[in-house]
Order: structure tokens, then sequence, then C-alpha cells
């Protein structure tokens, strides 16, 4: 990659018109009044003010997003995708930490405009001037055309598309569009680090302006058979001939191409290779670069084939910002994970583990890490079908949890969808009385617990069924809230 | 000698956005459960359907996916389909499934796809810049039973030709047009609907009537025994509530 010597530099557009720092009035009473509803909203309790105090100041400066990010010294990156957005921001702002630097970073996952605008005022004074040199915003994949060209990333990472709340996006394809039309508006000089393993992705971003930066895997010994149910992408998108897998990881990963049109998976330019996995405890590999042939080992404690892909785009961002492939490689070991995101917790000396389930896809992987340590008494999964959850909760059905038969014995539901969750394990094959149907949160934490009789539990929840466990947690005393972690 | 209930499931890799496939895992299980084997063909692009199944599946995809299937659908399955439909076989159609059971669709911006005209219908999409109709949807079917619960969220409307009569009438949600009150769609053992969620798991006793219709063809005055319901109750009664209607409505 040609920018060796791009660490310490300012991003190009850093100095120009839009960065100056002059005292917008209009900026400062967005700012005043997002600070204060901040404050307001953890006062009376109503949560971490992670999406308000973005939403007010929009109100009083619509321009708030462009202007306090133009003046973040280093520019921004943006993280989008369906599955491993949250992890893949966290690991890029725990590497630039590393490096000394100080990303500003919507870190609780609130993805939309607001939240992107609440993270900045949260880290600016009032004069708009950042407590911060770098932003990295995880984008919900259908925001990403409103948001981009107001933060005028220096690097965007497209992970990957799976179906997920259709009922919000009501198809993949139309994500793609939204995607590959968003260009238009986009920087010259824009790294877009995307995965060369999806085809839907691939393809979505083939003509975006910028530099193309693939990333991959390639370990051959680690593909399953055939595609899999949850399988996206079967029919090329240009041509509607059906692809050719030599190898897939998992849902429509792999070595892609169109018999009919010739078109294939871009040669990656960063690898993942020599993989080890160390499921249910992390996984060890190495990353190549293909520019400068350079190669690193990488230990995480993130388990499972998703997360080699998110530190891969992690490491490639970072080294799009300049860091050297060692020091990203090495800062990535050291990396905890986020917010229910195979975060680990301890209530009363036992282990905890809370694994986000979100769509098939995801759902899947999370099953085989968990499922990898050997035959468990017991696994709690907590399903909601609210807003940020999906309102439809079909996607139960996609997921393979015949997995489950005959490596669980019991399993603890609840959420308030735990009824559906219930009957597609029984159609799965569990008994109807190793499925227990515990509605309220903390009597099925417990419950679990009692079964799971000292040996690790593992939490599987919706989004905001993992609020409602944490904040069960938290009257515990074993976790903090969300907008402190 | 053991009976047999044989599925044949059309497209499952580019029909099936909204979990249909459980509907077939429905299907099999409770018939597997009374002590019925269960063959399953999986028919996809370029194959050609068998016309001597019992009961025929078809489920919803995108809009890309869908026209893949219609035009494939329309070439090939057309007549197997209508002959197996003709000698008493149940056929069911989920969604874009169900569309294409009709007489066509017509997509916002033009460019019909083929239905194989099983029921008297047509869908329309009206417009890019109109909503989808999503929701929990909750229908009173025609004659008896307990409601039909579900999910929908579909572009086209679909409206009803005299050949055929709605499923039922739209307690909770949009059905076939948000319109006229109707859901779906019926004529003879030919049966279409917005309702996934997947539609079987939740409706355990319309997934029964399915089995005995597929069945009575060839093993007749068959009877299926009463399994136990209580998990079907429990979320049968979640998206009651959500939908503000008591349970056990």
């Amino acid at each position: 990659m040609r920018i060796a010597d791009a660490e310490h530099a300012a991003a190009p557009r850093g100095a120009g018109p839009r960065g100056e720092e002059r005292v917008r009035p209009r900026l400062t009473a967005a700012i005043a009044l997002g600070k204060a509803t901040a404050t307001l909203s953890r006062a009376l309790g109503w949560g971490g003010g992670t999406t308000v105090p973005g939403r007010v100041a929009r109100v009083v400066e619509p321009n708030v997003v462009a202007l306090l990010s133009a003046r973040l010294r280093l520019g921004s990156v943006v993280v989008a995708g369906t599955n491993g957005k949250t992890t893949t921001a966290h690991l890029l702002a725990h590497i630039m930490r590393a490096r000394g630097r100080s990303p500003v970073h919507n870190r609780a996952g609130a993805n939309l405009a607001a939240g992107i605008a609440s993270a900045l005022v949260a880290h600016a004074d009032v004069l708009g001037r950042p407590r911060g040199d770098l932003g990295i915003f995880e984008v919900d994949e259908a925001t990403v055309p409103r948001v981009v060209p107001a933060i005028a990333p220096r690097t965007a990472v497209f992970l990957n598309l799976f179906r997920d709340q259709l009922d919000r996006y009501g198809e993949i394809d139309a994500i793609a569009g939204l995607w590959r039309s968003g260009g238009a508006g986009w920087a010259r000089d824009l790294g877009v680090v995307a995965n060369a393993d999806d085809p839907l992705v691939a393809d979505a971003v083939r003509d975006l302006p910028g530099r193309l930066v693939p990333f991959g895997i390639e370990d051959e010994r680690h593909g399953r058979p055939a595609l899999e149910h949850t399988a996206e992408a079967r029919y090329c998108y240009r041509c509607g001939t059906a692809y050719v897998y030599t190898v897939t990881y998992f849902g429509h990963m792999g070595r892609w191409r169109c018999p009919g049109c010739g078109a294939a998976r871009p040669e990656p330019e960063f690898t993942a290779c020599d993989l080890a996995p160390l499921a249910p405890d992390g996984s060890e590999f190495a990353i190549r670069e293909r520019e400068t042939g350079g190669v690193a080992r990488v230990r995480t404690v993130l388990p499972g084939l998703y997360n080699v892909y998110n530190v891969l785009a992690a490491v490639a961002a970072a080294r799009s910002l300049g860091v050297p492939l060692d020091a990203a490689a090495a800062a990535v070991a050291s990396f905890a994970p986020a917010f229910g995101r195979a975060e680990r917790v301890l209530v009363d000396g036992r282990e905890v583990r809370l694994l986000l389930v979100k769509n098939p896809a995801g759902f899947n992987e999370v099953l085989r890490v968990v499922l990898s340590e050997g035959p468990l008494p017991v696994v709690l999964i907590a399903i909601n079908d609210r807003t940020a959850d999906g309102r439809d909760v079909s996607w139960l059905w996609d997921v393979d949890a015949e997995m489950l038969v005959g490596r669980a014995t019991r399993a603890v539901v609840t959420g308030l969808r735990a009824g559906d969750m219930a009957l597609r394990l029984h159609y799965a094959g569990l008994p109807r009385d190793a499925i227990e149907v515990e509605p309220a949160y903390d009597h099925a934490l417990r419950r679990a617990l009692d079964l799971a009789a000292g040996g690790r539990l593992y939490v599987l929840p919706t989004y905001t069924a993992m609020l409602a466990l944490r904040a069960v947690l938290q009257r515990w005393g074993v976790v903090r809230g969300f907008w402190e972690t | 000698m053991t009976p047999v209930l044989r599925i044949c499931h059309l497209y499952p890799d580019l029909l099936n956005l909204y979990g249909d496939r459980g509907n077939i895992m429905v299907l099999a299980q409770r018939a597997r459960w009374r002590g019925v084997d269960v063959a399953i063909v999986e028919v996809t692009l370029g194959g050609t359907a068998p016309s001597d199944a019992d009961l025929y599946f078809l489920g919803g995809g995108e809009d890309r996916q869908q026209r893949i299937a219609a035009d494939d659908l329309a070439a090939r399955q057309g007549g197997p389909l209508t002959d197996a439909a003709a000698a008493g076989a149940v056929v069911l159609g989920v969604c874009g499934g169900y569309q294409l059971l009709g007489r066509f669709y017509r997509p916002a911006g033009g460019g019909d796809l083929p239905g194989v005209g099983l029921l008297d219908l047509w869908t329309e999409h009206p417009g890019a810049g109109s909503p989808r109709l999503i929701g929990n949807l909750v229908v009173q079917p025609a004659g008896d039973g307990p409601a039909l619960i579900g999910f929908e969220n579909h572009g086209g409307r679909t409206y009803l030709g005299p050949g055929a009569r709605p499923l039922g009438r739209v307690v909770s949600g949009f059905g076939n047009n948000g319109r006229d009150g109707g859901e779906g769609a019926v004529a003879a053992r030919v049966y279409g609907t917005y309702l996934h969620g997947p539609l079987l798991p939740k409706n355990p006793v319309f997934a029964d009537r399915l089995i005995r219709e597929a069945m009575e063809r060839r093993y007749p005055g068959c009877e299926l025994a009463p399994l136990p319901e209580v998990l079907e109750e429990q979320a049968r009664a979640s998206v009651l509530t959500r939908t503000g209607r008591p349970a056990g409505a």
C-alpha cells in the first residue's frame, strides 16, 4: 500500500476549507443542547444518551456530523455490513489507541445518523473542538448513503451482507443497491476495504470511487462441503448464472466465480491463512499483505471464522491509516470483546459468555463456536422482536438449530418471542421436556446458571434481549452500563 | 405398510426468504410423529416437478430471485402442477410463491412475471414509492378453525377473481391488498397466503389439515392422532398479545 508513512500525517482534507475551526454559534448551541440532553437522559435513567443527544443537535445544526467530523485531524473510518460492525470498529479503535491515537467512536453500537452525531457531540467541547483526532464510526447498512458523504471518510470498510431485519430493510438486494449507487458523492481517494469472499459485497463496491483493498480467508482446511442454507448469493448479480464455489467458509463466504460472465472473487490484498481455531476461546492465524509481502501472526480471543474476517478488516483499515502490519497484529492480541459480542462476565465465580445473535448466518456461527467445546448441559437463548431486533422472527427457521440436538441437554428460552424459539428447537428435534420457557429474564438467567452446574454458561440473545439481560447482570452488580464500557 | 407423505419443495434455493423451509419441517415432523414416512423432493432451476407428489410447496423470495424462479416455473412446472392439483394434490404458496400461483405479477417497473394460473388472481406492485405491507398478521379463516397467525412483508397487492375465494378475513394487519379485508386465496386444495413467520409452526391445526388433505387421496379416511400443542399455544399467545388481541382468540 502506498501509505507507508501516512500514520502521522493529517488526512488530506483535514486542513482544507471544511477543516476550519472558526466559532459557529449554531454549532455551539447544538453541542451544548446535545450535551445537556445526554446528562439529563442519564440522570433520568433513560439510558446512555447514545442517540437522543445527536437527534437534538441535528435539529439545531443539521450539518453537525459534517462540521465536527471535518475537524478530526486524521480523518475518519466508517464500518458497514450486516455482521461484525461493532466488533470491527472496536478492534480498529483498540489498534489506533495502542498507536497513541485518540479515536472518536460511536462505541455503544448506535449506528444511525443520530448515534454518530451523539458520539461527535460527546467528544467535542462547546466550541466544536474535538477531543480526539480520528473518527471510527460503525454505520447501519441502510444509512451508508446518507451518512458517508457527511463524514467524508478516508477509509470505508464493507464487511458482509446477510438477510437481517427484513421487516425494516425489505430486501438484501435493496441494501446492496444503496451501497452500489452511493459512491457518487464519495472521495476519489477513499480506501475501500471490502470482503472479497462475499460476492454480494464485492459486486456492490466494485464501481465505488477510490482504491479497492479486498480481504479474504485462504485456508481450505476450514472450508465447508457445500453452501449453507443461509447462503444469500447463489446466482450472479450481473448475469443470473449460478455461482461456482471452490470453497465456502460459512453462509455465502468463499472462493466464488461466475461461469456465465466471468465475475470472480477479487484477489485479496490482505489474506488470513494458516488458521488454528482455538474455539470457543479464540483463534490464531497469519495475515499476509500482498503488496509488501509482509506476514504477521495474530492471536485473538474472538472466536469463530466470522471474527477472522473482523480482525482482517480491522487490520486492513489500520494499514490504510499507516499503522505497520506487525503493530496492528500485535495490538489485536490484547483486545477484549465488546458489549455482548463474546463478552465474558463472572457471576458468583461462574463464567457467563454473551454471544449476540441477530440473523441466521450469525446464529449458525455462534452455535458452532458454542458447541466446539463439546456437549453442554444447557444454553440460554433470548429472542425479542422489538424494532432493533427485527419484528419478524421467521428468521429463526433459517437457523440450523439442529446442531443443538444431542449436543445440548437442555435449552432455557426467554424473551418476548421465547415461544417461537421453543417451537423452532422442538421441530429441530429437541424433546419438549428439554425446552424450558421462562419469560422473566432474571429467572431464566438464574435457572440456566443452576443447570450449568458451575460450568460456563453460554447466553445467546438478540440485541434488545441482550440489553435486558445485561440490565439484570448490572442489577446483580457484575457488569457496568453499556455507555460506560 | 407404513404410509408415506410425498412432498415436493419447489425452488428451495431461490424462494426461501422468510424461514419458508420451516413449513416443510413442520409438515414432515408432524407426519413423522404420527408414524408417517416422509419423502421430500426438491426441484430447482432446470428440473421438472413430479406430477405424483401429495403436496407442493413454494416459498417467497426477493424480487430478483422471484423473477428467475417465475420464468422457470411457468415454462417447466405449470403442466405437472396443474395435473397434480386436478388429481387432488395440495398446493401451498407463501408470499412470492403465492403470487406465482396466480395469473401474473406486475412489478412497479413493468415486465410482467408469468404465473401458473392455479389461482384466479393477479398481483401488482403499486409503484416504487408505495410502502411495503409489513407487520404481524392475524386472519380468521373462512369456515371454521382458530385464527391463522404470522407475519407479512410484501410490496405487491393481490386481487382475487371470481374463481378464488379468500383464505380468511384480516383481523389485524394488511392481507392481500390492505383494502378489501381479504387474505390469501383458496380454490379446491390450492392455497396461497401472505402469512409467513413461517406459516405452519404456529398454525398446527392448519398444518394438520394440509397433511390430511394431502394423504386422503391415497389413504382414504386417514386420521391424525392429536399432538400436544403447549409450545404452539405459547408462541401463538405472544403474537396475539403483540397485536393487542387476547390470548386464545
